[in-house]
Formats: structure tokens, sequence, C-alpha cells
């Protein structure tokens, strides 16, 4: 067997742990790897090309740019965060878990293009999420909203991968059910699906009391402080 | 009828939009960056139609376009773009709009939601309104241009304003947008050139055999190990169940089927949040969220995907050999 175009992945280890521009250790990654794989340069380049243009969809968050910038011009940020400020009992961690079983319903029954980073996170869950954060502790740091931020990427995240995987009619059930096909295992998608629901609860659980403890941390800090300043 | 190639001639002029805008700004190297993504995304549905009747030199084409790319982006500095309103104008716009500022924003999600429900029943004339490929995406590329409409209204603020401060907001996020297209060519050529059945082929040379539990590991942290390497579950599946999952759990072990399947694409999965490879969940947000450390939301995520792999794992472990 050739295992000269394992070298590619090679590149991709050194390019992102030496902190290179992604996009070029990337490219060269695929030459390395399609080259010495045996494809001839014409024929890498369509290839190249070809599955690029494929994939244009993953671009598609850039159409929520326009009106998301319009309403952030306008205050959309701001005004999340007052309207956070005033509601009691919608602490960090019932924003941030609340958020998590919608974005896993919604994910569930197929609906992953609903929310996500550009649809939901950055102009709404984020900005609330820093307002419920200053509740607990007043003058977070620069240091403090970043992680806050991404905290609720992340949660989004979680929702997202842990939920699509129980809806019958998604790539990954499909996928499974195919791979059994072609060798001669028939099983039904719901059968598959059904067993993504105890891993899909667990990932629920775990994600909530991160959020959780991270909030708590969050207390503790406020509570020194306090004793700092009686003291 | 609305298709999803319409959303992509909509990119492409927003991408042209802000090429243009950065070559008046005297910014070139941005400008050409943008311009030459801007034409891949308004040819691209040529370039697939060319290739499938067997003509290859769009397809060569679009893949000297990525190469031009490739060596364009060193030279994209993230350049501080000064946000257009202060913050005091914010705020006072803030508390004068007050809620209706959410009605826009939350009509990004249920357009999306309605069109993904409903649209497969509404039509004109006989005519479908919306093509069934890709019905979501093309519901949300229809929520975002009536969410700019609305917020064009609620702000008094003429839509054009909206695309420039989109602008504003692309500028920032820069290279980062184009990885997830990038590394799923790059997934394309690892297949062709067979990277996947070789690392298979590594995997199974050192597989522990003659125990279950082994293999069973062993399947659960190839199915990780594969997808930080390639970036997506989907890949790691196919190589892992022929190497190990077919032959050795349920041929041999007697494995659960369904089981072994779902909660070691689940495995997969867990890979997928820790890995930059999977750069449209990962990075991209991250940039988005103009974190300063591009791996900071991988970095928010690593421990819940250690627990959840850990407890998938252990339920593979109860449930599969029943």
């Amino acid at each position: 067997m050739n295992y000269w175009p394992l070298l590619g992945v090679a590149v991709i280890v050194i390019g992102f742990a030496l902190r290179f521009n992604a996009v070029p250790v990337v490219v060269t990654a695929a030459l390395v790897s399609g080259l010495l794989g045996g494809l001839s340069p014409p024929a890498l380049l369509a290839l190249l090309g070809k599955s690029f243009v494929s994939s244009r969809m993953l671009l598609l968050f850039v159409l929520t740019l326009p009106a998301i910038g319009l309403l952030e011009r306008a205050g959309l940020r701001e005004h999340a965060q007052r309207w956070m400020a005033r509601l009691h009992g919608l602490t960090l961690a019932r924003l941030l878990i609340g958020y998590l079983l919608l974005r896993q319903l919604l994910a569930t029954v197929g609906l992953t293009g609903v929310a996500g980073p550009a649809q939901t996170v950055r102009p709404l869950l984020a900005p609330m999420g820093e307002a419920a954060a200053q509740k607990i502790l007043p003058g977070l740091d620069q240091a403090d909203r970043e992680e806050l931020r991404a905290i609720a990427a992340a949660t989004d995240n979680v929702g997202r991968f842990f939920g699509e995987d129980v809806f019958i009619a998604l790539g990954a059930v499909l996928l499974i059910q195919g791979f059994y096909t072609q060798h001669g295992i028939d099983l039904s998608p719901l059968a598959i699906a059904l067993w993504a629901l105890p891993t899909a609860i667990a990932a629920f659980v775990i994600q909530s009391v991160r959020v959780w403890l991270y909030q708590r941390r969050l207390q503790r800090r406020a509570a020194a402080l306090r004793i700092d300043k009686a003291g | 009828m609305l298709r999803i190639e319409y959303a992509y001639w909509l990119i492409a002029a927003f991408l042209i939009y802000t090429a243009l805008r950065n070559l008046r700004d005297g910014y070139g190297w941005h400008a050409a960056f943008w311009l030459v993504l801007g034409l891949l995304f308004g040819a691209g549905d040529y370039i697939l139609k060319r290739s499938a009747a067997g003509h290859t030199l769009p397809s060569q084409l679009a893949g000297v376009g990525v190469i031009a790319l490739a060596l364009l982006a060193p030279r994209l500095h993230r350049k501080p773009h000064p946000e257009s309103n202060s913050a005091q104008t914010r705020q006072q716009s803030a508390i004068r709009l007050g809620h209706r500022l959410f009605v826009p924003a939350l009509m990004i999600p249920l357009v999306t939601l309605l069109v993904a429900l409903f649209g497969a029943w509404l039509s004109i004339d006989g005519h479908a309104l919306f093509a069934a490929p890709q019905m979501t995406l093309t519901g949300l590329a229809l929520a975002c241009v009536v969410a700019l409409f609305a917020a064009s209204r609620v702000a008094r603020t003429p839509m054009l304003e909206g695309v420039a401060e989109g602008r504003r907001l692309l500028d920032a996020i820069g290279w980062a947008a184009l990885l997830p297209l990038l590394l799923a060519a790059l997934g394309q050529v690892f297949t062709q050139s067979g990277v996947g059945t070789e690392i298979a082929a590594i995997a199974t040379a050192f597989l522990p055999t003659g125990n279950a539990t082994a293999a069973l590991l062993a399947f659960a942290l190839g199915m990780v190990l594969f997808t930080v390497i390639m970036g997506n579950a989907f890949a790691a599946f196919p190589v892992m169940m022929a190497g190990i999952g077919l032959p050795l759990l349920i041929r041999q072990y007697g494995a659960h089927p369904a089981i072994l399947g779902s909660m070691g694409m689940l495995c997969g999965y867990c890979g997928t949040l820790v890995t930059p490879m999977a750069a449209d969940f990962n990075l991209v947000p991250a940039a988005l969220l103009e974190l300063r450390n591009p791996y900071g939301v991988i970095r928010a995520q690593a421990w819940s995907a250690l627990w959840i792999f850990v407890s998938t794992v252990l339920l593979m472990w109860l449930l599969v050999f029943r």
C-alpha cells in the first residue's frame, strides 16, 4: 500500500500546531496528499475546484450578516443586555440550559438550520449571557466576556450535535443504515435513531452541569469580592 | 421557483460588494480575496453543470481560484473596524426602539422554521414555490432577506446601510469564513488519494484482538481520532466500521449493530467538538464572536466532549454485547 499520501495529514498537524495561517496549510495538505496519491495535476485541480464549489452551502451564514449588522448598529445587543438585567428570575444557567434544551429539541426534529452561531448566538444568546453574568459579578473583564461567549457557542454546538442524531431523516442515521445495507444487515432508521437517545440525554445533563458549575464559579468570585470589600 | 442557487448568487453579490468597498478604501489584497471568492460563488452552478457534462476546464479554473485564495489569505490582516455608531448612540437607539429590535432578529429563525415545515405545500399556479433540495437552507436565505427588510423598517435605516454593516462583520471574520469549504475539499482529496484506507490499515495492524472490550475501546477511540484528523465523523464511520466494527465486533463478538452504529457515530461527534478541522463549528464561531483565541470555542467544549465520550463508551460497553 502507498502510505505517502499520509504526509498531507502531517502537513495539517504541523501547520495547525505552529499556528500558521490555516488557509494555505489546508490547500498545501490537499496538494501534497493528492499528488502523492497519484492524481495528475489537472485532475487534482479539477477535484479541488469542484469539491470547493459543491460545499457552497457552508458560507450561507454570511447572508445573516447585513440584517444582524444593521440591528446591532441600532442597539440590538444593548437592548438584549438591558432586558436581561431586568429579568430577575432568569439566571445565566437557566438561560443557557433553556437554550440548550430548545436547540436539542429542534435538532431532534431535523431543524438544525434554524439556530446557530450567526443566526442566534451572536445577536441574542451571547449578549444576554453577558448581561446575566454581569448580574452575578459586576465588572466582568474582557477575558471573562470572551469565555462566556465561547461557552454560549459551545452550548449551541452540543445541543445541535447530540440532537440531530436522533432525527431519522438526517445524514447520520441514513449513513449508518446505508452502510449496514451494503453489508447485508437490514435495520430500520428508527432502530438506529432510538439508540442515540441515551447519549442525547447524557450530553444534555453534562453540558447543563458544566454551565451550572461555571455560574457557581462566578458566584464564588462575587462572594469573595464582597468579603474583600467588607473586610 | 426559489432555488438554493439564488442564495449562492446573493452571496456572490455580497462578496463582490465587499471586494469593491475594500478596493475603494485602498485595501487591494482584501479586495482581490473577496473578488475571487465571489466569482467562484457566482460561477459555481455553471462549474458543476459543465463538470457533470464531462468538461473539466471550468473545475480546473476553480481549482486555480482556490490556490489563489490560499496565496491571498496570509496577506489579509484583521483590521480593526471602528464601530460605525458610538456606544452612546447605540444605547439611545436601544432605549428608543426597545423590543421592536427583537422582531427582525427572531424573523431569521422563525421564517426558516416556517419554510422548513410548510415550504413543501406552498405553490403559485401549480408551481412549487420552493425547490425540494436544500429547502431549509433556501428558507434561511429568504429569512435573511426578510429580516434585513424588517430591520431597515424598524431602525429607519436604508437597507444598503445594512449591507455595509454586513461587510464590516465579514471583514472582521476574514479568511476563517473560507475554512469549512476548504476542509470539505480536503476531505474529498483525502478520500481520493486513499488516506482513509491507509489509516484504517495502520489502525487494524495495531489492534488488540481476542478481547471484545479492547476491540470496542479501539473502535471508539479510532472514531474520535479519525474524526479529529478528517474533521467529520461521517468520513470516519465507514472506515472504522469496515476495519473493526463489522469484522470483529459484530461478526466475531456478536455486537448489536444498531447500538454500535449509533453510539459509534456519536463517539465521532465528540471528536468533532475538539478539532480545528471542523472549522464551521469551532473556528468560524470563534471569529464570529470576536474571540482573540481562535481555539476559544474548542477550549470551552473540550471537557463536555470528554465526559460525553466517556459516558457513551460506558453505555455502549453495557448495552452492545447483550
